[in-house]
Order: C-alpha cells, then structure tokens, then sequence
C-alpha cells in the first residue's frame, strides 16, 4: 500500500476533509489494473523519448489526491518527472493544497509539482495541454451556493485574522453541492474536457455517485465521437447492490 | 507561481480561447522570488519539446530577467558523462559554469552531470517565481492578480 498524504496543517473549518471519495480516487489509482494502465500509457521504459506528462487536478480541496499522486509518482507513472498543477476555487483550498503536495514530495518521490491556482475548473488550462485529469466534484444533489459572495468569502475581510462561520458554511458547500442530481458542476466540467486533455495520451479519472446517474453520464462521453471510451475503474460503498461511488475512466482510444 | 506553470495556462475568458495572443499571459509589475528546488536532470532533458520557448523567452524579458536564447538548448547540452566533468574544463562549456557552487544537484542517472545551461534553465523554469503582481491576457488585456504566490483566475462574470 501505497503512502497517504499528510494534511495535518489543513484548517477542515473551510476546507473540503479527506473523506471516503477521496480514498476510493487514492485506491483506485494505485490498483495493479490502473498501474498498469498509467504505465503503458506514460512510463519511461516504454517510450524513451516521451514529454513530462501534466497531471491536472481540479478542485484539490485538501491536496490529498494531487499528493498522493506527486510522491508516488514512480509507482504510478514508472518516471519521476511528472508534473502536478491543480486548481480550486477556494483560495484557502489553494494554500492548503500546496503545502500539502510540498509536503508529500519532500517526504517521498522527488516529481515536479507546479502550482494549484485559484480558478473555475479548467477554465484557464491550456488547450490539449492535460495528460492525466483528476475531478472529485461536489456531486451531491443539492442547491449551489450563491456565487455573488464569493468575491468576499474567498479571502480574510480586511482587518481580520480569521474566517466567519458564514464564509466557512458557503466555501464548504462549494466543495460538495453539485446542484441538480449533483451533476451541474460535473456537466461544466465534462464540456472543458476534450479541450484541455492531449488528444494522443490524455486520460480523465471523474468520481460519481450514484445519484449522478453514472451509466448516463458514461453513455454521454462515449456519444462525444468516435474514439470516446467511458469505463468503472473503482466502486466504493456498495449499498443494496447499488455501488454508492463510481471512478470513471475517460479515455480516447486511437485503435478504434 | 513557478514560470513554467505559465506554460499551461491561457485567458480564463472563453472569448479569448481561440486567439493566439491569449498566450501567453503577459507578467506585470511582478515581484519575484527564487524558491531552492532539487534539479532533476531527467526532467530537464524530456521538458524540452514541451517548452513554447519563444513565449517563454518573451516572459522572461517582460520581467527583466537575462535574455534567453533565440532557441532551446538542445538535449545534449544540459549534461556532461562523468568522465568528461573530472577534466577541469569541459570543451564547449564554460568552466567558471561548471564549478557554480550554489547547486549541488542530485543526480538523475549518476554518470550524467547537469551543465551550467541545466542549472540556468532549472533556475527559470522551477525555482523563480511570481511572488505578488498581475497577469495579463494579449487578448482581452484582463489582469488577473497573484497574490502571495497564488494567481487568481476567477472572472467576475462567471460568479453571478
């Protein structure tokens, strides 16, 4: 088993905590089937000459994930010199994440973690720059936050030092209300997507409940075009034969 | 921010995704700092072909920093083979370079040395960073602001 980042310095009060998604994307990424996978795709020793791939994480909350993949990269990825850029619209999200995967890379694998900037989404990514995409969305079905506040409840107000319980409240709720069946952020998202992955190599890994409606969701990336392949890689919580989370695999398949 | 992160970035604005003057975005009354990172060699040689070195060059000159070459290094530029950096001078290489004390790199793969162009380009690329100062799209002329070394890409329109 692989190591699980360190995030004790993080304020939980308005960050997103680690929670069992969080763990079902870290199990999910280090299973042999998923090693494998990353490994043909990316690993020196199958493409000598092959670019630093560019792993994008959006929404990092807590830097968990982004971390775990940062100092495991060798595992992973069969290379080192991956690069890790995230980005979350919580800037205290921001600050915490980073020092999160600073942290993971000095404790273990010596990869190259760029930055987590401040941002909607991917919306400011370069186009077919991404060559491993990472989503936790706020997936639960239930009303999104008022946005007009956000300019104000994403920093310290002038003058104090820490956070009130409203500006807590609205930022948590950011990082889980995903408004109708959970799916209004997700959606947004999935339309950036074939934009900023590499057409060649990119892959995308989208965590779902089961409320998100997954085989539809799958079915609608596969409808994108040809090529389009949408696949469970993980499932967590089984509940009456409902699998409570899904990790879906988002790939092009170029034989096809 | 590391320079290199603006390598990957453009406009946040949907409108300006389809023009080329989006990227790069254009660093303005930037503060700098030099954030010590390990050089990892390996990385240094495989980034080459994924650098837009002319972009980078401009970013470079807009935050007055030395004026890179018109062209990246080649590969074979960024590492001496160990038999060659036991010699006090390395033919092609600057010697005062080769004994530039401030960096003692691990190395990669332990019969390859990085050179001073290595060194310089790790410098650039990983460990000078925009502390405070804006960021501003060619296009649109948007100004996002970097604050304590983090960019804020957030459009006041999308919010509402």
């Amino acid at each position: 088993m692989l190591p699980t980042p360190s995030t004790s310095h993080v304020c939980f009060d308005r960050v997103y905590e680690p929670a069992e998604d969080s763990f079902l994307l870290l199990d999910t990424l280090s299973t042999s089937s998923e090693i494998a996978f990353l490994h043909n795709r990316f690993a020196q020793a199958n493409s000598k000459q092959s670019t630093p791939p560019l792993i994008l994480e959006v929404g990092v909350g807590s830097g968990v994930v982004l971390a775990f993949v940062a100092g495991n990269t060798s595992r992973i990825f069969g290379r080192n010199d991956i690069l890790t850029l995230g980005t979350d619209i919580n800037r205290f999200a921001c600050q915490a994440a980073s020092e999160t995967v600073r942290k993971a890379i000095k404790d273990h694998d010596p990869s190259l973690f760029l930055d987590v900037v401040n941002a909607d989404l991917a919306s400011t990514i370069r186009a077919n720059s991404v060559d491993v995409f990472i989503f936790n969305p706020p997936y639960v079905p239930a009303e999104l936050p008022d946005l007009s506040r956000h300019d104000s409840f994403n920093v310290l107000s002038v003058g104090q030092k820490s956070t009130s319980f409203e500006q807590d409240s609205y930022l948590l709720e950011l990082s889980y209300a995903g408004g109708e069946d959970g799916m209004a952020v997700t959606n947004r998202m999935l339309e950036q997507l074939p934009y900023i992955l590499n057409p060649e190599r990119g892959v995308a890994y989208l965590l779902l409940c089961a409320q998100n409606k997954p085989e539809e969701v799958k079915q609608r990336i596969r409808d994108w075009g040809t090529g389009w392949v949408a696949e469970t890689v993980g499932v967590s919580g089984k509940k009456a034969g409902w699998e409570k989370l899904h990790i879906v695999r988002i790939w092009r398949n170029s034989m096809a | 921010m590391k320079l290199l992160t603006l390598n990957f970035l453009t406009c946040a604005r949907k409108t300006c995704k389809s023009a080329p003057s989006s990227f790069p975005l254009h660093p303005r009354e930037a503060e700098l700092e030099v954030v010590q990172a390990d050089v990892n060699l390996a990385f240094l040689k495989n980034i080459l072909p994924r650098l837009m070195w002319g972009e980078l060059r401009t970013i470079t000159g807009e935050l007055g920093l030395p004026t890179l070459p018109d062209t990246a290094p080649e590969r074979s530029a960024l590492f001496t083979a160990a038999a060659a950096v036991s010699e006090t001078t390395t033919p092609g290489v600057d010697p005062e370079a080769i004994d530039a004390p401030e960096h003692p790199a691990p190395v990669e793969e332990p019969e390859e040395t990085p050179t001073q162009t290595a060194i310089d380009l790790h410098r650039i690329l990983l460990e000078t960073c925009i502390k405070e100062g804006k960021l501003v799209c060619g296009n649109c002329g948007h100004e996002y602001a970097v604050k304590e070394g983090v960019a804020n890409f957030l459009l006041p329109g999308h919010l509402v």
